[in-house]
């Protein structure tokens, strides 16, 4: 599955290691002509740099800087929508601390979290399982990765006929109904597994991509000194993985503390309010019950748990940019 | 190679590996095929309770004519073509002008517009809800498409313009030199010279952005309101509300729904995975 795109880019976002530093010294030149006075070429090149920046930078101000700003002054006032917004300081956040959905919210986001993780070594399991020349692979390959292009909404429906107790195919299965979906235990267990088939497959389509780039000589010293199966998977090819595996392990947590659609197709959230998460729960409060300023508090704590993460992830990104 | 190539293995297991494929596979696509089975399932059939069993008789026609007649459904697809195309089309232009700018031109603020545009990535998209909403009341676009596509163009120009920054510092240098000393203007640089370099790069994000932007439900809900604007995610989903029984009906549309983003990522895999898997090999 190697091509060119992947080929001109497997020097990727997070490290262009060796390469970057050669191309930043061929782009000397334009540095040297940032002078007390800058040369008409100069101020040309920053003209056009400008221009060539600023739709998509006004774009993005508007529609991610700004709503995000807004959200936080939001989360500190009391606001239905429609009349004037009052400020009421901490208020939200401090009933949002004492209230029991949004602990269960959280406890929910830690479930999907944690079971989410279990996408990568399931998609790293039919990776390999796939990974072998055999006739009609490549069909078989791109069979297995479809579920990732389904929308959230027709998982969610087609997962919900599958739980239906009364006609589902698991109550087929299992000789009884078992109402997964209306059962607070279950609820929030049936929708991650739901969730687990596509994101599987996107894992096991980027450790594809990451078995076709082994070090082939490594492999076979490692299998000279009697390396095999396990061992050989956990010393050898693991390590040899790992940009691959953090890339799995980056968009499955996106994807975990992202989960929305099958929450609001399969549950809406219930049975009362058991499988809500961070993001439906103040979906539900800002849509439904109008509470725009507590729903922005919830919004905040989310993006709260998020930062902690982008600031790794840009930190360790333009480390290895240096 | 890892594991061990198959021709290297005893005949015997061989065999059984080549056995077990197909069978994974249907196991796998168990759910996609049970929807496609149900699509063709005619209404006496489920009635008798026949859910998942092979249909005895194929209401093709029928269930799809009724679902595109008695349903908006063709409103919300048109809905979802008019809010995807041009969302595809802005964002990617946008994104390959900054990509172009943030790796060719050298000026302070150049990382952290970078890094700006690579954390965007990772915001929580309910963190933007209500502002947008807002905004898009005040614009007087709410529960139109043009809501949708706006907010879409600038969301997803930040992941672009991060993957084709990438792909752009990848290309000589000297291409972009050479341009300029033989008097090249900026303009011509990026559209003569770097333009054409990058076209795998806008194929991999263009079916990307289209199969994001497709399938996103979230926004369609905050955005729209009744039927006006709403796209196919939204439409499938009020099917399952009013037809609650007839799986058939709504297996139907959640195959046109289904269906561009499918059709899109098996006419134009090899750019789809180099997308996806954009960065995954080194790091």
């Amino acid at each position: 599955m190697s091509h060119s795109v992947t080929r001109h880019t497997v020097d990727g976002p997070v490290q262009p290691g060796g390469s970057a530093l050669p191309a930043s010294r061929d782009r000397a030149p334009n540095v040297r002509t940032r002078g007390r006075r800058p040369s008409p070429t100069a101020r040309r090149q920053r003209r056009a740099a400008f221009l060539f920046l600023a739709p998509a930078c006004v774009m993005v101000a508007i529609y991610v800087i700004w709503p995000i700003l807004s959200t936080i002054r939001l989360s500190f006032f009391n606001w239905d929508g429609m009349t004037e917004p009052t400020f009421v300081g901490l208020a939200n956040y401090v009933e949002l601390f004492n209230a029991q959905t949004f602990y269960t919210a959280l406890k929910n986001n830690v479930i999907w979290l944690l079971l989410f993780l279990l996408a990568p070594p399931m998609g790293l399991a039919v990776a390999l399982y796939l990974n072998q020349a055999v006739a009609g692979i490549r069909i078989v390959k791109s069979l297995f990765f479809a579920p990732f292009v389904l929308s959230g909404v027709v998982v969610g429906l087609i997962f919900s006929w599958f739980y239906d107790p009364t006609f589902g195919l698991l109550a087929l299965i299992l000789g009884h109904g078992v109402p997964v979906l209306g059962d607070p235990r279950y609820a929030t267990f049936g929708i991650v597994f739901a969730a687990l088939w596509p994101q599987t497959a996107y894992c096991m389509i980027l450790y594809l991509t990451g078995l076709t780039s082994l070090n082939a000589e490594q492999i076979e010293a490692a299998r000279m000194e009697g390396a095999r199966g396990w061992s050989m998977l956990w010393h050898v090819i693991l390590p040899q993985l790992r940009p691959t595996t953090f890339m799995a392990i980056v968009v499955t947590i996106i994807g975990a503390l992202r989960s929305f659609d099958l929450i609001s197709v399969m549950t809406g959230g219930g049975p009362f309010e058991s499988s809500t998460v961070l993001a439906y729960y103040m979906y539900d409060q800002a849509i439904k019950y109008y509470r725009i300023g507590y729903s922005a508090a919830v919004a905040v704590v989310l993006f709260g748990i998020m930062l902690v993460y982008i600031v790794y992830h840009l930190r360790r990104m333009l480390r290895t940019e240096q | 190679m890892f594991p061990i190539p198959i021709d290297k293995w005893k005949p015997a297991t061989r065999r059984v590996y080549k056995l077990t494929l197909p069978i994974a596979l249907l196991i796998w696509l168990l759910p996609m095929i049970a929807v496609l089975v149900t699509s063709v399932r005619s209404t006496e059939e489920l009635s008798e309770g026949n859910y998942w069993g092979w249909p005895k008789h194929f209401a093709l026609f029928d269930n799809y004519r009724e679902a595109l007649t008695t349903s908006p459904m063709l409103h919300y697809f048109w809905n979802s073509v008019l809010i995807t195309v041009p969302a595809v089309i802005g964002s990617i232009a946008l994104a390959a002008m900054a990509g172009f700018a943030l790796a060719i031109y050298r000026f302070r603020g150049n990382s952290s517009l970078f890094a700006t545009f690579v954390a965007g990535n990772f915001v929580p998209v309910q963190v933007l809800m209500i502002p947008v909403r807002d905004l898009s009341l005040q614009l007087g676009v709410f529960n139109t498409v043009s809501a949708l596509i706006l907010f879409h163009v600038s969301f997803q120009t930040g992941f672009c313009a991060l993957f084709l920054r990438n792909f752009i510092k990848q290309l000589p240098f000297e291409l972009v030199e050479a341009a300029r000393i033989e008097g090249a203007n900026e303009w011509t640089v990026f559209f003569k010279i770097v333009l054409p370099l990058i076209r795998p790069a806008l194929a991999a994000l263009a079916i990307l952005v289209f199969t994001f932007v497709w399938n996103d439900y979230f926004w369609a809900l905050c955005l729209t309101q009744g039927d006006d604007a709403a796209p196919i995610t939204v439409g499938v989903a009020a099917l399952k509300g009013q037809w609650t029984t007839a799986w058939n009906l709504v297996s139907a549309g959640s195959i046109l729904a289904a269906l561009p983003s499918v059709a899109m990522f098996f006419a134009m895999q090899k750019h789809f995975v180099a997308g996806l898997t954009f960065g995954a090999t080194k790091g």
